[in-house]
């Protein structure tokens, strides 16, 4: 496979902390890459370097083979961006919005018309082609959002968080709409904290954490550090007792295993023997616990991702609604 | 050729979105009426509009040009729209003059009305209409650019609205508007000469009565001057900002 963007030793400083540390990755042409990690990860700064929106301190950016890192600009009409908010023009309804996104490439009139229209209808907007972008829901903003990063029909589309703070049907619509264009064969760069979208979505995923790739690796090889593992999910009727005291408990009790709040009403219990659900259910209920479900699971991306990095799922996810 | 599409589609998109809205085109027709009107009764039968046109139509052309280039932009860098435009394969100094000449043409729109008003109303003779027209044009270049560096200063809408008053308020006393710069204290005068403003109304009194104090060619000089520095330094500002 040919690849598509490399970067090389990239890094970037903000005064004195540095956001991105000596990183070195590529992407394949045609597949969907995805940059997993925590907030201050250095996520954004990373896609904001390949884009032009930030200067980079350090390292190369190669664009099908042409180093571009001075001059990237050149590479501005290869590629399409979709910000982590939907940014299109509250006044212009959502056809004008996608010609005059159009007329930003350099576009005829009418073949961004012809585009537009198109783009409407592969993404069900068609209906509020003529509604301001303001009267738009946000599951709609985001699908016009996207819709404009393809007016040029670009080969390379960064995605920067395309699925959150939207409702569920929406997401469940644009993730197919992903998979379509990938089918296409645009090549997608994708940052996301929802773990289980990159499994369900990327060809290779890159974990990185404190400015710092941690590993790179296509999703079965991630999930092969794993596979051996035994997996408990414990959901239990949340606002019940300190959960950090929970966790601290179930380490001490059961000394071979990994614990992890997987969201505020879930617990995770991860170990590389073979464990019976029935002592830590036990356990848990003998602390008080109301469980509602216990369950032996398949390891998952967010298991080898909480393996490597050592990051809660949880503290991910609310650091990323508080954002 | 592409470039030119984006520069007249972004034209066009800032005309229709913001200059071109009732509120802007009232404010630019209303705001000139009451400073004549102002003027008119301030000095009752012996109006004499030689010595306010000049004034008037800088002023129209300030006020309406700084704060509207400046809070459009900090709007757009608020919703992150403005990215779009970074984002495009066109030079930055295509965007920035796509940005600036919607305000400019603003700014030479609000110079109508008091130039209409003072000719048919008030039969105020124009001696020199070349160098007034590009008086007008360079005093609207000039205060939208002077909107443009606010704009990457500030951070918030009501930031440059903030900066836009403290810009434009000390120039009604400073540039000559309605005080002739010779009649300022001595030790406020170097202030007057070092905004661009004072030079602008100085051709504008030239085109009307012949009543400027600095030669037209050094006013024109230093005006075109005082363009390009801001322009460039304004740009600088840009790709050192917003580009980080």
């Amino acid at each position: 496979m040919e690849k598509i963007i490399e970067a090389l030793n990239l890094a970037k400083k903000y005064n004195n902390f540095l956001a991105v540390d000596n990183i070195s990755f590529y992407v394949n042409q045609g597949e969907i890459f995805g940059l997993l990690g925590p907030n201050g990860a250095g996520k954004t700064t990373t896609i904001n370097m390949l884009i032009g929106m930030a200067k980079i301190n350090g390292g190369r950016i190669i664009y099908k083979n042409q180093d571009l890192t001075s001059k990237i600009k050149k590479a501005q009409r290869l590629i399409g961006v979709v910000a982590d908010e939907s940014n299109l023009y509250d006044e212009m309804t959502g056809y004008e919005n996608l010609c005059f996104c159009g007329s930003l490439y350099g576009i005829s009139k009418k073949d961004r018309k012809n585009r537009a229209v198109k783009l409407l209808d592969l993404f069900q907007l068609s209906e509020a082609a003529d509604k301001k972008f303001k009267a738009y829901s946000r599951g709609m903003k985001r699908k016009l959002t996207i819709a404009a990063s393809l007016i040029h029909e670009p080969e390379i589309i960064f995605m920067d968080e395309p699925t959150t703070g939207i409702d569920v049907a929406s997401v469940r619509q644009i993730r197919n709409l992903i998979k379509k264009l990938n089918e296409g064969g645009t090549t997608i760069f994708l940052t996301t904290h929802y773990i289980e979208e990159a499994e369900r979505l990327c060809n290779r995923v890159a974990f990185m954490n404190k400015g710092s790739i941690i590993r790179i690796d296509t999703v079965p090889r991630l999930l092969e550090d794993t596979k051996e593992a035994n997996v408990i999910e414990v959901l239990f009727e949340p606002n019940q007792l300190n959960k950090n005291k929970l966790l601290k408990y179930l380490k001490e009790k059961f000394t071979d295993v990994e614990c992890t709040l997987k969201n505020d009403d879930t617990i995770k219990v991860l170990s590389q023997k073979k464990i019976d659900i029935a002592p830590i259910v036990g356990c848990l209920s003998n602390k008080g616990v109301r469980i509602i479900e216990a369950r032996l699971i398949k390891p998952t991306l967010e298991d080898a991702f909480v393996k490597m990095t050592g990051i809660e799922i949880v503290t991910m996810k609310k650091e990323k609604e508080k954002k | 050729m592409k470039s030119f599409t984006a520069f007249w589609n972004i034209l066009l998109k800032d005309m229709k979105n913001y200059y071109l809205k009732p509120p802007n085109i009232s404010w630019g027709i209303i705001f000139p009426f009451a400073w004549m009107l102002m003027m008119f009764i301030k000095s009752g039968a012996v109006f004499d509009i030689k010595n306010v046109f000049p004034g008037i139509v800088a002023m129209s052309i300030l006020f309406g040009t700084t704060s509207m280039l400046s809070v459009t932009i900090t709007f757009e860098r608020r919703a992150r729209s403005f990215e779009r435009l970074l984002l495009a394969p066109v030079s930055i100094e295509i965007l920035v003059l796509s940005k600036i000449i919607g305000a400019i043409l603003f700014g030479i729109f609000n110079s109508v009305i008091p130039v209409v008003v003072s000719i048919f109303y008030f039969h105020s003779a124009v001696r020199h209409w070349l160098t007034l027209i590009i008086g007008i044009v360079l005093l609207s270049v000039i205060s939208t650019l002077s909107g443009l560096f606010i704009a990457v200063t500030a951070k918030e809408v009501f930031e440059a609205q903030t900066y836009s008053n403290f810009y434009r308020f000390p120039m009604i006393f400073l540039c000559g508007l309605f005080i002739p710069v010779t009649q300022l204290p001595v030790f406020i005068r170097p202030l007057s000469y070092v905004l661009p403003v004072t030079y602008g109304v100085d051709i504008l009194k030239y085109s009307i009565s012949e009543n400027n104090s600095i030669s037209i060619i050094l006013n024109l000089v230093i005006l075109l001057i005082f363009c390009i520095a801001l322009f460039y330094i304004s740009i600088f500002n840009i790709k050192r900002k917003w580009i980080v």
